[in-house]
């Protein structure tokens, strides 16, 4: 099993123009993964320590503390899954 | 009038708190939640009454078919059709419009004919007629809609010809909420002898309906967005209508007789009675007694109650959102025109990021499409993020989502 699979439930496509991709962590794990990205990953914004906003690898996203996370912008479900296997390394 | 609080006490879901804060459902657009009198009506019927309807003499058979029987009539008499056998139930609107596309389009639609569907439609009264359409050879036209999503009358009335033979439309927009003239366009659709076919998903949760006042031949509907559990919904047609068409699905249940022929080897087939001609198989019987609870529930509360109650929720949500620089409406701004559905967009965020923002708070709305694609594109919008409202929500709960759409804004 990766590591990916190890923190994240699902990933859902969403509808749209946008082509937005939602992770959701498993909840057993959720805060453990989202400390890993934290570390990793640039902050850019924040409100009450809930809501993230980050880039990593000029990608830019979300997370928030309640266990999902918003990538925009990106080609393909391989780039996100390699881009959350260096994250929750 | 409707007291949302002591409403709420009949809905245990409402009680949960999402990411600490207590739950607020502004999803019920895409379903509603359940009050305990249809969770117990269900568990009851499978606790103490579960058997196959119409197929036994003993006496669960006959319980069974007595309450699903009695579904049929309560929902007739809840949207004034004429009589139970004009009532079909089906796992929802989706598989009301295709009854009525499939029926319609394999056996009495010729080459020339035309099919109309307006831009505004949810993906269910599109897609069946594209796949038939394709198949069938018969043609399918788009009437167009207004720069805000509304329809245009005159479009639509231009595009009724000798030709048409089904006009269909909804009756209240997914996306943007607005309520359609549903008698203005049956009458036009009946002024050159072509059928109208209402999708009336968004409309009866939420209004009273009479079918017949609005004098259309097709009118569909779920359970599910009506406090019903999923996976039944309702087909009511025009006993003349139904009576001329030709059964959707086979199997048991929609037959009166299967005669095998031993010189031609084949079976001749009667049909059974409306509605069951319609209803192939073994039907969905716990659902049906579900929405029979939920019929009732509503019923007491009164539509004319719920339909004021989603106005006033409405007409607030607008005032309030209207404060807020970053925040759009799309669609309509006078809430007299509209049902409980708000869509919206805050400047600089995705649907979904808006979506996820509100979640982490404990409020549920939707984003996306909203299986409305081509509208969303008539509208040059990317994806819209949807409150909708039901006879739960309350003035408070509205005041907690704009504060956190206040918040986001910042983002």
């Amino acid at each position: 099993m990766s590591v990916v699979d190890d923190y994240v439930a699902r990933i859902e496509g969403t509808c749209g123009e946008e082509k937005d991709v939602i992770v959701i962590f498993k909840y057993d794990t959720k805060e453990k993964a989202v400390k890993k990205i934290l570390e990793k990953a640039k902050l850019r914004k924040s409100i009450a320590n809930m809501i993230f906003e980050l880039t990593f690898k000029n990608v830019s996203f979300r997370v928030y503390t309640s266990g999902k996370a918003i990538f925009r912008g990106l080609k393909s479900k391989d780039e996100l899954r390699d881009l959350l296997s260096e994250l929750l390394q | 009038m409707l007291d949302p609080y002591k409403v709420r006490e009949d809905f245990p879901i409402l009680k949960r708190k999402i990411n600490g804060y207590p739950l607020i459902y502004f999803d019920n657009a895409a379903t509603s939640q359940k009050p305990k009198q249809v969770i117990e009506a269900v568990e009851d019927y499978y606790e103490n009454h579960n058997a196959n309807v119409h197929r036994a003499i003993h006496t669960l058979s006959q319980e069974a078919s007595q309450l699903y029987e009695d579904a049929h009539a309560e929902v007739a008499k809840f949207i004034n059709a004429k009589s139970v056998e004009e009532t079909v139930f089906l796992r929802g609107t989706t598989e009301a419009i295709n009854l009525v596309a499939y029926s319609l389009g394999c056996h009495t639609l010729k080459k020339d004919d035309e099919v109309i569907v307006t831009l505004m439609e949810h993906h269910s009264n599109i897609i069946p007629w594209e796949i038939l359409s394709k198949a069938k050879g018969f043609k399918l036209r788009y009437a167009d809609i207004n720069p805000d999503g509304t329809l245009d009358y005159e479009a639509l009335e231009k595009t009724i010809t000798n030709k048409t033979k089904v006009v269909c439309f909804s009756h209240v927009s997914n996306v943007i909420g607005v309520v359609n003239d549903v008698k203005r366009i049956a009458r036009v659709a009946h002024e050159h002898d072509a059928l109208a076919l209402v999708d009336g998903a968004q409309s009866v949760p939420h209004m009273p309906v009479d079918v017949r006042d609005l004098d259309v031949d097709f009118f569909a509907f779920s359970g599910h967005k009506m406090l019903a559990p999923t996976g039944i919904g309702v087909l009511y047609g025009k006993r003349s209508v139904l009576e001329r068409m030709e059964p959707f699905q086979g199997g048991g249940e929609m037959i009166k007789d299967v005669s095998f022929d031993l010189k031609s080897r084949r079976c001749f087939i009667s049909w059974n009675d409306l509605p069951w001609k319609f209803e192939a198989g073994t039907p969905n019987i716990s659902g049906g007694i579900g929405l029979l609870e939920a019929v009732r529930y509503l019923k007491k509360i009164g539509m004319e109650n719920v339909k004021a109650h989603e106005f006033m929720l409405t007409e607030y949500v607008m005032k309030r959102l209207q404060e807020c620089e970053k925040i759009t409406i799309y669609g309509p701004k006078d809430p007299s025109s509209k049902s409980g559905i708000i869509p919206f967009g805050v400047e600089g965020l995705s649907s979904h990021d808006v979506a996820l923002f509100l979640d982490n708070y404990g409020i549920m709305v939707r984003s996306g499409f909203h299986c409305a694609q081509p509208l969303h594109k008539t509208m040059k919008l990317q994806s819209s993020a949807r409150a909708s409202f039901y006879v739960y929500n309350t003035r408070e709960e509205i005041d907690r989502f704009v504060e956190v759409l206040k918040e986001a804004s910042q983002f």
